[in-house]
């Protein structure tokens, strides 16, 4: 069949993958050996592990692909790699690899920006999406609204003032002991409750109408959780004071069940309920509601102030329901088309990269055997 | 037949052409860590100048590890790509028994020494018979105290090598009991020829590992592992 083949590879952070895309749209293969369970022990990633696992993963991945895809390398018409944004040390081990291989190999090499990548997820899901459009851009690193001007052409709208969205998934995860990685983990407990129950704030930043700002409604959560603690812990001392001294055997408040604090795998000790009759799962409902309606309005504001009818949604939070449900009811009462990638393509993965780097082949973008990886890469740099 | 050679276990970048009979090219940097800009154009020009085609090269001799994490990545990457592309075997050489064999055929010990920071070194204790390498001491990750007590143990002249002698000079000239020296500079550091010479040998031997199964010899657990180990012991 004939066509442009590009052998993918990704490692910007703590997925080994690689993949076989077909014209910028058409997945062979698209393998992804996740180390999410390596990381869970320490309550996120660790550089220096995730680096050390992509060099035991690299080549069986990139193996796999090829062999899923029913192709050798000789049927590969270039080889392209995510360069940054991302871990210093597992780009790195992606760029070496994928720098060899094009060298030996005699093949064109690719250098795709990370976060070009998620955006591009959109056009393997969605084969007749062409730019101009929206895109909102939402992970554990990254909050974008980006216009897509042209293949290549990046316009960034909106950005995050402090944490990215999937932060402060992550954080509040771990303040309510649900663990890394938080996203999924709060958005299944958001289903069990009721997203009215607690109102948190939403910021806005003054001058910047596409901007974003996640650590007051962080540091709301999280207060009020520790009000409720400290008010558990208040009345465990009063009840358990009967022999009317004033110390208290740490031990005996664990052996009622109150909240002390974090343990050693980094999640900590949280209310399943609170005095004011709300649970554990309206917190995460209320949590979650908060940063949808700030991910949405603003996007779809954009979205007018640009004049384009397209709305995306890419990267690891774009595979949050709420978040997908919620862009598409507000986007399409303004007459807005909202699309995103089925989530297998939200999750970092090569085949993403694959769809951005067959529009930069088509362009000549070639890198040579310097290619470097660029931590902190910014978008529509190059 | 020809092997490819490479060390980027530290500060030098170092690639080279070997035969059996001759270093036909080496090309060493010690000048600034840019490996991942600098480690695969330098390959590149080793094969050209030596006009080596794909078919000739027979293996890929590394710098296995210990040393810079990232180092060895870069170079175990760069490796685990050209050996599944050439389809050839990977010989991973101890960057410390490369180091020391820099002194090959020395009637003296060799003591590599490789600054891990945190007051530690990567070393090991090394000797030849004829053209054979032996190990006196396995490669480790040690305080500067221990090691200079094995050598004065061993009793034997030793010659001390690698990048950490700026570091601990002094401290080998006030402790150290049996007689010494210390490398010239130009055998002092990681050298590809010297990872090549030792690498012919063992893949002579059928010591090689594919390119899928190659990973480097860290020698270290991550800060992370080690402060988790600590506290899962203080419990």
């Amino acid at each position: 069949m004939k066509g442009t083949y590009i052998l993918a590879i990704e490692s910007s952070c703590d997925e080994t993958a690689a993949a076989v895309v077909r014209n910028g749209r058409e997945v062979l293969s698209n393998i992804i050996s996740s180390q999410i369970a390596l990381h869970t022990l320490y309550g996120g990633v660790v550089p220096e592990i995730a680096s050390r696992k992509h060099i035991e993963k690299i080549n069986p991945v990139i193996t796999e692909a090829l062999a899923k895809a029913n192709m050798t390398l000789d049927e590969i018409d270039a080889i392209a790699v995510t360069y940054g944004p991302g871990l210093v040390g597992s780009l790195l081990v992606g760029v070496a690899e994928a720098k060899a291989i094009a060298y030996a190999a005699g093949k064109p090499l690719i250098g795709v920006h990370h976060i070009e990548g998620h955006v591009s997820a959109n056009y393997i899901s969605h084969p007749e999406l062409e730019p101009p459009f929206l895109c909102l851009v939402v992970s554990g690193g990254h909050t974008h609204i980006v216009m897509v001007e042209d293949y290549g052409t990046y316009r960034i709208i909106g950005r995050t003032h402090d944490d990215a969205a999937g932060e402060a998934y992550d954080k509040i995860a771990r303040a309510i002991g649900l663990g890394y990685p938080g996203g999924p983990k709060v958005d299944a407990l958001a289903k069990q409750g009721d997203s009215e129950a607690i109102a948190f704030p939403r910021a806005h930043i003054e001058d910047c109408p596409y901007d974003f700002s996640f650590s007051g409604l962080k540091s709301a959560v999280l207060n009020y959780i520790n009000i409720e603690k400290m008010r558990l812990r208040d009345a465990a001392k009063d009840a358990l004071r009967t022999d009317g001294s004033a110390k208290i055997d740490p031990a005996e408040l664990v052996r009622h069940g109150v909240p002390t604090g974090g343990d050693a795998e980094g999640t900590e000790a949280c209310p399943e309920t609170f005095s004011d009759g709300t649970t554990k799962a309206d917190l995460a409902a209320s949590f979650q509601a908060a940063v949808v309606d700030v991910l949405v309005t603003r996007t779809i504001a954009a979205a007018k102030a640009e004049g384009v009818s397209t709305v995306a949604i890419a990267g690891g939070v774009a595979s949050n329901s709420a978040l997908r449900n919620r862009m598409r009811e507000v986007g399409e009462a303004n007459g807005m088309r909202v699309l995103y990638p089925e989530p297998i393509l939200c999750t970092d993965n090569a085949a993403m990269i694959g769809a951005a780097a067959y529009y930069e082949y088509l362009r000549g973008n070639v890198a040579d055997l310097t290619l470097n990886a660029v931590p902190g890469l910014k978008l529509g740099e190059r | 037949m020809r092997i490819l050679a490479i060390d980027s276990s530290a500060q030098v970048a170092s690639a080279a052409i070997l035969s059996d009979e001759a270093v036909l090219a080496e090309y060493s940097v010690d000048y600034r860590k840019t490996h991942s800009q600098t480690l695969l154009p330098m390959i590149d020009e080793v094969l050209r100048m030596t006009e080596t085609s794909k078919e000739e090269i027979a293996a890929i001799a590394v710098a296995a590890g210990p040393g810079s994490f990232t180092g060895l990545r870069i170079g175990a990457a760069t490796v685990k790509g050209l050996a599944m592309v050439w389809n050839v075997p990977v010989v991973p050489v101890s960057t410390i028994a490369g180091l020391a064999c820099n002194l090959a055929g020395t009637e003296d010990l060799v003591c590599p020494l490789m600054d891990a920071r945190r007051g530690q070194v990567y070393t090991g204790v090394y000797g030849f018979e004829g053209s054979t390498i032996v190990e006196y001491m396995k490669d480790a990750c040690v305080t500067i105290d221990p090691l200079i007590e094995k050598v004065n143990s061993l009793g034997r002249k030793i010659t001390f090598v690698g990048d950490a002698l700026a570091v601990f000079r002094s401290k080998i000239e006030s402790s150290v009991t049996v007689p010494y020296s210390f490398a010239p500079i130009h055998l002092a550091k990681q050298r590809a020829a010297s990872v090549g010479w030792l690498g012919l040998q063992l893949l002579a031997e059928g010591r090689t590992v594919s390119a899928e199964k190659f990973v480097p010899t860290y020698l270290r657990i991550s800060q992370a592992e080690r402060e988790r180990e600590e506290r899962l012991e203080g419990k």
